[in-house]
């Protein structure tokens, strides 16, 4: 019954939609009141249908309701309920609907909430936006039904493939895909005043909320990607230059770049039709993860689908929104008054560098990642690995934190380059001692370069604070210096990972020891577990560091359904790094394998993730605010 | 400046953007494009010395040897055609077993043997890497 109306739910959603996008289109081209006042309601019920639906699939998950198919393939009743709730999207149809309701929420939240844009742009958002989710409904009802039923419905289902069993894949989906669809509103939103030829400070200001929401969500998703990949795979690693997640990394490029560009067209009412290119590069790269993530073309543990014609269908869509969006964008373009000019020493000047170092990472991550595929069209079979990735993106992305540390140094519309040498020094002596008390151990020319590009960022993004009254400091200044600190803080952390990480592999008998780093781990003895849906041989490994000492846990699992084996690391955080563990196999006389690693200030890494994420948080909050104060004083006057 | 130069600049500066972009990504992929090896590309195209490159191809059945150290394994990657022998010291993955199939990451040594970094087999046990599923494909039609 759940299921029938989750599907009665989704059709209804899809029609709304359809009703939505034409009532925009009547409402933008005769400008009929009636009409105008409904686009807003609608966008509201698509939302909440299309809420309700997903509501209904995490039902059936919840309920093991073994007639519907995606439950079978994709559940066991044996499961702990939250891998059955995770599980509803867990897949593929599950996950494409949960993208088409954030879609369809998003919509409404901007049908509720967007005050400032002109009533026609707001229509021609809402009918842009209608027109992207009428794609994805499509899609669900023709070539991907979550709901479709199994007759007759088997006893039980197939499992959900263990390691996407853990926490992180409960929270990870729903967090990047809020940040994917928030891009698609600011796509909505270039769209929108192109069609109404609105292009300025207002649209941007009213626009800059959405892609700040979609940035913050991408931050956070990318870095608990990052570390959900570090602990559960048992590699020790914390990015591997998967397409996977490429993905989610090319969307993030593009959304930092035109957070820095719907800037300058806000306050400086610069960079007008850059933005709106950006705004449709931005959603291009959200459509074209989801695309590689979704149509099979990449066989990975997050690629569901091995259906070609799935992925026709998103490449259709994907050739339909881009293709349409840069017509529009070439029709309309001209059309777009020039903003105001500044000088190339300025703050816009140096916005324009970080706009452009970010575009050529973007083309060489896209580069690397569509290369294969396109080879693999060709009959040619390849990979692009790290090595392309490091070597390519690696200096392209420090010469980004230089330019990073010195544009908010700049004022705007015309700077003094002597003065900025001057304001620039203080991060300059801090990044040159780094750079010099690291030569007596050097650890390699990129780290070497990284740490002391960190420490020069560190102070840099503190410096817009020196001299300031801190109690009058506005907060999206404050979100703009921890965002940047950010950076700083997780490119020690790699920097350090990559130049001082001690590994050591080893064989041991019970009561056998072995050293890494500062610790000395010790082999207590091997136990079986049990847990919910699985068994497992648990090492009891003891710590030393010092006088302390630790008891660690790595385990090999043994899932039944499906029938696989997995690696539980157990980590030991501390201060000043991480000790990761990993047991093996036994080598049949009796020894264990053990792989240890000692990671100085690892951590680094996703603690700077955190504080990008927070910053971006504070300013979307200090801008809200602003903006609430200023729509307050102006109904007074 | 006027409005109209400075956009035709910002236009400019976006297309050497690109242009140097691309250009990176080329110079930096002519080193990496043969990245994946299968044993018989090897036997065509020399030994890729000095780089790290993956190995693709299935485990050998019964070529699976274990050292007297604990933690390191010897075993033959095959794709019907050629062979090369492999040297892992590691943790092999769960799903690593002979006549299943393996991308090894790591670099050739002159001998023509393969000393691995890295084993990939993870995944579930559907999983094919998909430059192994098309190297398996050619074997099939060449035979």
């Amino acid at each position: 019954m759940m299921a029938e109306a989750g599907l009665a739910a989704l059709w209804l959603a899809g029609a709304l939609a359809a009703l939505q996008l034409v009532m925009a289109a009547m409402a933008v081209a005769r400008d009929r009141a009636e009409v105008v006042a409904a686009v807003r309601p609608v966008a509201i019920v698509q939302g909440v249908l299309a809420l309700l639906a997903m509501a209904a699939l995490v039902w059936v998950f919840l309920d093991s309701d073994m007639s519907v198919k995606l439950v079978v393939e994709n559940s066991h009743s044996a499961k702990p309920w939250i891998y059955k709730f995770a599980g509803a999207w867990g897949n593929h149809e599950g996950s494409m609907l949960l993208w088409v309701t954030i879609l369809g929420l998003a919509g409404g939240a901007v049908a509720i909430f967007e005050r400032s844009l002109p009533e026609r742009t707001l229509i021609a958002t809402l009918g842009a936006q209608a027109a992207i989710a009428l794609g994805f409904y499509a899609f669900l009802l023709f070539s991907s039904n979550p709901f479709a039923r199994i007759v007759p419905a088997p006893a039980d289902g197939l499992g959900l493939n263990p390691l996407l069993q853990d926490p992180g894949l409960a929270f990870h989906p729903p967090t990047l895909y809020t940040g994917y669809v928030g891009l698609s509103v600011a796509f909505s939103f270039a769209v929108g005043a192109l069609v109404t030829r609105d292009v300025g400070p207002a649209f941007a200001r009213a626009m800059r909320p959405w892609v700040l929401i979609a940035w913050i969500f991408l931050t956070l998703g990318i870095t608990a990607g990052s570390y959900w990949a570090y602990y559960e795979l048992g590699w020790g690693g914390w990015w591997f230059w998967d397409p996977v997640e490429n993905a989610s990394l090319m969307p993030w490029l593009a959304a930092t770049a035109l957070l820095h560009s719907v800037t300058v067209l806000a306050t400086r009412d610069g960079l007008r039709a850059w933005t709106i290119m950006l705004a449709v590069v931005a959603f291009s790269m959200s459509m074209i993860g989801t695309f590689l993530v979704r149509s099979g073309i990449l066989t990975s543990v997050h690629a569901f689908a091995v259906d070609p014609e799935r992925g026709a269908f998103i490449l259709a869509l994907l050739a339909l929104y881009i293709g349409g969006a840069l017509a529009l964008f070439a029709g309309r373009i001209g059309t777009v008054r020039a903003g105001t000019t500044f000088d190339p020493v300025s703050r816009e000047g140096g916005l324009v560098a970080n706009n452009l170092l970010l575009s050529v990472i973007l083309g060489i991550v896209l580069i690397g990642t569509l290369y294969p595929i396109v080879a693999a069209g060709f009959g040619v079979q390849l990979s692009v690995g790290p090595p392309f990735f490091n070597k390519a993106a690696g200096p392209i992305a420090l010469l980004l934190v230089a330019v990073m540390a010195v544009g908010p140094l700049l004022r705007w519309r015309r700077d003094d380059v002597r003065a900025v040498i001057l304001r620039a020094a203080g991060p300059i002596v801090a990044a040159v001692l780094v750079a010099l008390a690291l030569l007596p151990i050097w650890p390699g020319l990129l780290p070497w370069a990284g740490l002391s590009l960190a420490a020069g960022l560190a102070v840099a993004s503190v410096a817009p604070l020196w001299k300031r009254n801190l109690r009058r400091t506005p907060l999206f200044t404050y979100g703009m210096v921890l965002a940047h600190l950010g950076i700083a803080v997780s490119l020690a952390g790699m920097a350090s990972d990559s130049a001082f990480t001690k590994e050591t592999l080893v064989a041991v008998r019970a009561g056998e020891a072995a050293r890494v780093g500062p610790y000395t781990v010790t082999l207590d003895g091997i136990t079986p577990v049990i847990g919910e849906n699985w068994s497992a041989l648990e090492a009891r490994l003891t710590a030393r560091r010092g006088d302390g000492s630790r008891i660690l846990r790595p385990q090999l699992r043994f899932f039944a359904n499906p029938p696989t084996n997995t690696n539980e690391s157990a980590i030991l955080t501390v201060l000043d790094g991480q000790l990761y563990t990993v047991l093996g196999q036994p080598d049949g006389q009796g020894r264990w394998q053990l792989r240890l690693w000692w990671k100085p200030f690892v951590t680094l890494i996703w603690l700077g993730g955190a504080m990008i994420a927070i910053g971006g948080l504070l300013s979307l909050l200090g801008r809200v605010r602003r903006e609430r104060r200023v729509a307050l004083r102006e109904s007074w006057a | 400046m006027k409005a109209k130069h400075q956009r035709l600049t910002l236009a400019l500066l976006a297309l050497a953007a690109v242009v140097i972009a691309g250009l990176l990504a080329l110079s930096a992929l002519k080193d990496q494009a043969a990245f994946f090896y299968a044993p018989s590309d090897v036997r065509r195209d020399g030994l890729p010395l000095g780089r790290a490159v993956r190995l693709g191809g299935m485990v050998e059945g019964g070529s699976i040897k274990r050292a007297a150290d604990g933690v390191t394994v010897h075993f033959v990657v095959t794709d019907g055609q050629a062979t090369t022998p492999v040297v892992f010291a590691g943790i092999v993955p769960d799903l690593f077993r002979e006549k299943s199939g393996v991308v090894a990451e790591g670099q050739f040594q002159p001998n023509g043997s393969f000393v691995a970094s890295n084993l990939l087999a993870k995944h579930d046990e559907k999983y094919m890497p998909p430059e192994m599923a098309g190297k398996m494909h050619e074997t099939k039609t060449l035979k």
